[in-house]
């Protein structure tokens, strides 16, 4: 994306063609592109199977919100005592089998 | 059907009738094609086009199932630019919980790699910082601009003072140094940015001062590659054509000047890149199904021939988006529809 106001670059191509953030399943399918290099289509294949959904899930917030709430993988709305930030980061790397740089920083710093 | 509402690629409205829009989309494709030296897009693409313009609605969008991942280029410097008084890890969140932002980017206002090198240490705790809070993937991005390695902002002698004078040996020895200095810098702060915990590290605007500035980005990469074989990088180019300032730069004996995105992707996947951001421009003086079918042409030739995912840049005046502060979004919608349906593409 680039230049421009919020309004018409974040949020148009977020309704035009994006995948919806937290909302969906958007970071979750980014991850895949960004640590294993996938191209699309195969990225949103891996994470529907990892998480034992359909790809057309993937896309939908009422179904991502109950997957995410129920594997802990952060929501846009967390309830009380919810997996959230570095929490559900643990639990993302975890559900898609992947490394994320920024949990195992976190490992390396709280281990003795 | 009577007049068909467009704009050009200023954003001006303005009305086309029926065979306008054809013969728009037809030069559009035929102008990208004989520039590239790449295929036109095919009837079947640009009635495709031609049906998304035609649609009355102000928005548009790609049909369910068809949706990719975004990135955002300088996220946190545009909650600034438009005026908003909130620190960055705010601004971060606003993208990921209220912009439903699939991935977002921490930078500095001075998004440049040379002037973050001093103070990357006061970078890194505020990338640090929000990893914590956030959920979405975090990069960190700036410019490689070798623009400001020569004087007066620099310490080379300035190539656009030399080439004038008619000091062409001198002009090109400077390049030649700008990259060398500009490699240390990318690599040391991306390093650093990496050490820290970023997702990903975005190169972006690359190309802006011409072929060294390329060449430094893909040598950057090549080095952070070696020393992190995880990190994840994107290349985000500046404009579709690399303006050839020195002339002779080569990158594994490919010569950089006057490569287009669909040979600028191939040394970007040879250097290691992750996610490739090519570039269109858009054209102020021609209409938008113009801009949206000569921009597509470009992206498709990529597209089809990428091993790596590609993320074409559709912000402010390039990727047929009008130019100017604030894009009307029945044109972005259409753009970003067009360029999503027509090439095979990752994310945006």
């Amino acid at each position: 994306m680039g230049v421009g106001d919020p309004f018409a670059m974040a949020m148009a191509h977020a309704h035009a063609s994006g995948m919806g953030g937290m909302r969906a399943a958007g970071d979750l399918v980014a991850r895949l592109q960004m640590t294993r290099g996938m191209k699309i289509r195969e990225a949103k294949q891996y994470v529907a199977g990892k998480l034992k959904i359909a790809v057309s899930d993937l896309t939908d917030p009422v179904i991502m919100t109950e997957v995410r709430q129920d594997l802990q993988l952060g929501t846009m709305s967390p309830q009380p005592r919810d997996a959230r930030g570095i929490e559900a980061k643990f639990r993302i790397a975890e559900a898609l089998g992947i490394r994320i740089n920024c949990v195992d920083r976190f490992r390396q710093k709280t281990a003795f | 059907m009577g007049k068909i509402f467009t704009r050009f690629g200023d954003g001006t409205p303005t009305e086309l009738s029926e065979v306008e829009l054809m013969q728009d989309l037809e030069a559009g494709t035929q102008d990208a094609a004989e520039r590239g030296k790449i295929a036109a897009l095919s009837p079947e693409e640009l009635k495709r086009i031609y049906e998304i313009f035609a649609s009355p609605y102000n928005f548009v969008s790609v049909e369910r199932g068809h949706e990719v991942v975004l990135t955002y280029d300088a996220a946190t410097l545009k909650i600034r630019r438009v005026g908003v008084a909130v620190d960055r890890i705010q601004a971060l969140q606003i993208y990921e919980k209220i912009l439903g932002a699939d991935t977002m980017e921490l930078c500095h206002v001075d998004y440049s790699f040379k002037p973050l090198k001093p103070i990357v240490t006061m970078e890194q705790p505020v990338l640090e910082q929000a990893l914590l809070s956030t959920h979405v993937p975090l990069f960190y991005g700036a410019m490689p601009n070798l623009g400001i390695y020569s004087q007066p902002d620099g310490p080379f002698p300035n190539p656009a003072e030399l080439m004038p004078a008619g000091k062409i040996e001198a002009a090109k020895e400077s390049y030649e140094q700008t990259v060398a200095e500009a490699v240390k810098d990318i690599v040391s702060v991306a390093g650093a940015m990496h050490e820290s915990g970023a997702d990903g590290i975005n190169i972006d605007t690359v190309g802006a001062a011409g072929d060294a500035d390329f060449l430094a980005a893909l040598l950057a990469t090549e080095e952070l590659k070696r020393r992190y074989p995880d990190i994840c990088i994107e290349m985000g180019m500046a404009g579709e054509f690399v303006i050839g300032m020195h002339g002779g730069l080569t990158f594994h004996g490919v010569r950089l000047a006057g490569l287009y995105p669909h040979d600028q992707l191939k040394l970007a996947e040879k250097a290691g890149v992750t996610i490739f951001g090519p570039v269109v421009n858009t054209n102020t003086t021609q209409s938008s199904p113009w801009n949206v079918a000569r921009a597509t042409t470009f992206i498709k030739a990529a597209g089809e021939i990428a091993g790596i995912p590609i993320h074409p840049n559709m912000g402010m005046g390039v990727g047929a988006v009008p130019v100017n502060d604030h894009p009307p979004i029945d044109i972005v919608s259409r753009a970003s529809k067009a360029m999503v349906e027509i090439c095979r593409l990752d994310g945006l």
